[in-house]
């Protein structure tokens, strides 16, 4: 498909968003309409991953952390001022930050160029590491920034976490920001950048013999991927206003995680269908873990029999996928290349 | 005196701590040796063990010291069930697929704790022959302390001798050196990994059993920590050795037991040291202190 043609479908999807948004605001209830955000950030969430793991090949399993950061970031600067003095009961806040309350719009640039600062700063020495080695250091980088924002005290508050976050995420802002996602990373994929990710992807010998510097590609990809897990951990502070550094452990890794196998590594469309999926099944879900009431019978629910159902979904795609999990997406790219 | 006394106390800690990392660790070297793979779920073998012989010594009328092995046998056959359900069907494709898996079964099995087991944390029952104090010139040691070192040493000499000794260890040592060539030289493969996999999971058990007479406190996520911790001892020692996984083992738990006791004020970042020192090593040098398997960049 050339360029012309794809314009007026992607304007009529554009459309079709806006006016699906309009309507469920109108006629959706708190619950569902929280719902609707979270799909939104998490089809954020879930392409951010994917252009690191899937599109790159890095194995990235850092997520929870840069989410943490930017969550951070906009609880920190959005909250007002009287609020920060209740919540820093323990250790008054550090000076410079005391008196700062900012817009939604900058706390969030903010969140995001300061999970990249970080994430770059930690990430670029591991990222010559493999799969495996890369994974675990990623890792490991999620778990330090969680034990650092447990004991700074001053600056985050330290286990406590922070309250009252000021609600600025509405399905406008999460939606917006996952629609600007979705251009953003299909617009870097048509590019230079985006084809000599999928080169590092496919042959990372090849790709260096071709002339791509794998340092810096690999760190900008790295580097988009954080911007926006950063931006989406500023949403969801925005959505929930609560955060503790509990909240930022693998198992948000894992779920994000989920979503970009099941949407298949390296695809934009099937992440953003199964970001949505996975989430609203997320909900859906929860009666397993709660007790059900059938009127006449009242059956006892189990806690985690929800996440036990998760991973096994998880085990079973991997399996029944096995190699079409990379290499139906390399079918689909060498058509790509042509154009 | 007083504080040479309170310096032993912390050395056995760190040691003891030590041997525990080291026989998790064990389990993750032999498997990335062969099959080249994290076995994520390794840290909820652990737990799984402990839990069993939670069960066997609270509701069966056997004694405890039977249920000590017991448990860690039937860990064992668990640690070759989970790899033939989750490893297996994987075997020979992309490794960012099989590592999938490995978290999947690593929360499926985590998952299935809170399931089973409830979330609710329980005290595990410490025999009381474990579970004496003793006092050495003014040093007051728990029993424990001294047989988790035990223990480790007298397992690893076993397992040293099955590795370098036996058949079955020699075709382990061969696969792991080279998987393809071992393969076409009538290794029985299937056999070979079942067989890593039930040692891997019986030492972790053990290690879950000392680990629970020294922190009696059982939660179904219990493992994850000190799986995630062992690995980066097996990475630390040099993967796919299993002397340096031991070395890794406890050069992790004292550093840990040591940076709390020198420096409290940052005894809240003691989660963050293992992976700090993971980072330095595979910065400085990638193929561990021993030198394990030389990774192809």
């Amino acid at each position: 498909m050339n360029e012309k043609s794809k314009t007026p479908v992607t304007l009529i999807i554009l459309a079709l968003t806006i006016v699906g948004l309009y309507l469920a605001n109108r006629f959706l209830d708190a619950y569902q309409i929280r719902i609707i955000n979270l799909s939104g950030i998490y089809v954020t969430l879930g392409l951010s991953m994917n252009l690191i793991n899937g599109m790159t090949g890095m194995f990235s399993l850092g997520h929870a952390g840069f989410m943490a950061i930017g969550a951070y970031t906009v609880g920190i600067l959005t909250m007002p001022v009287t609020m920060k003095e209740m919540n820093f009961f323990m250790q008054p806040i550090v000076p410079f930050l005391a008196d700062v309350e900012w817009g939604f719009l900058p706390s969030l640039f903010a969140a995001g160029l300061i999970s990249v600062l970080l994430g770059v700063l930690i990430g670029a020495p591991v990222l010559r590491l493999t799969d495996d080695y890369l994974a675990i250091a990623t890792l490991g980088f999620a778990e330090i920034i969680r034990v650092v924002f447990t004991n700074t005290q001053s600056l985050t508050n330290g286990a406590l976490g922070l309250k009252g976050i000021p609600n600025y995420t509405n399905t406008w802002w999460s939606w917006g920001v996952a629609l600007i996602t979705i251009w953003f990373i299909s617009f870097l994929m048509k590019g230079t950048y985006g084809k000599a990710f999928l080169a590092i992807r496919e042959d990372e010998v090849a790709a260096r013999a071709m002339g791509i510097s794998l340092f810096k590609h690999k760190v900008m990809s790295f580097a988009f991927g954080c911007f926006f897990a950063g931006v989406a951990g500023g949403l969801m502070a925005g959505l929930l206003g609560t955060i503790d550094p509990n909240m930022f452990r693998i198992t948000l890794t894992f779920n994000i995680l989920l979503i970009v196998v099941l949407g298949g590594l390296g695809k934009i469309g099937g992440t953003v269908v199964s970001a949505v999926i996975v989430t609203v099944m997320m909900e859906v879900l929860r009666f397993l873990d709660e007790a059900i009431d059938l009127g006449f019978v009242r059956l006892k629910g189990i806690p985690g029999m929800r996440m036990v159902v998760f991973s096994i979904i998880l085990i079973l795609v991997v399996i029944v996928r096995e190699k079409g999990l990379l290499q139906r997406t390399k079918g689909r790219e060498l058509t790509y290349a042509k154009n | 005196m007083g504080d040479i006394s309170i310096f032993l106390q912390h050395l056995t800690n760190g040691i003891s701590l030590g041997s525990l990392y080291a026989l998790i660790a064990i389990g993750y070297t032999m498997v990335y040796g062969i099959l080249r793979l994290i076995n994520f779920a390794h840290g909820d073998i652990f737990m799984l063990g402990v839990y069993l012989t939670y069960y066997g010594v609270v509701y069966t009328a056997l004694p405890w010291w039977i249920v000590f092995l017991l448990a860690p046998l039937l860990t064992g056959f668990v640690g070759i069930l989970l790899e033939k359900t989750a490893y297996k069907p994987l075997r020979g494709s992309a490794r960012i697929t099989i590592l999938i898996s490995a978290i999947g079964a690593s929360f499926l099995l985590q998952n299935l704790g809170i399931v089973i087991f409830g979330g609710r944390p329980r005290a595990f029952p410490v025999p009381q022959t474990l579970n004496h104090v003793v006092k050495l010139g003014g040093v007051s040691i728990n029993v424990v302390t001294f047989i988790i070192p035990a223990v480790t040493i007298l397992l690893l000499i076993g397992l040293t001798y099955f590795t370098t000794k036996t058949k079955t260890g020699l075709a382990m040592r061969a696969l792991s050196k080279d998987y393809e060539t071992a393969s076409l030289m009538g290794i029985d493969i299937n056999r070979i990994i079942s067989i890593t996999f039930f040692m891997g999971s019986f030492l972790a058990a053990i290690g879950g059993i000392l680990w629970g007479s020294r922190y009696p406190q059982l939660m179904p996520l219990m493992g994850s920590m000190p799986g995630l911790k062992s690995f980066i001892a097996a990475v630390v020692g040099g993967i796919g050795n299993i002397t340096g996984a031991v070395i890794g083992g406890f050069i992790l738990g004292l550093g840990e037991i040591m940076l709390v006791a020198l420096l409290p004020r940052l005894s809240g970042y003691r989660d963050a040291f293992a992976f700090i020192l993971l980072i330095i090593i595979l910065l400085v040098k990638p193929s561990g202190l021993m030198g394990g398997i030389r990774e192809k960049v």
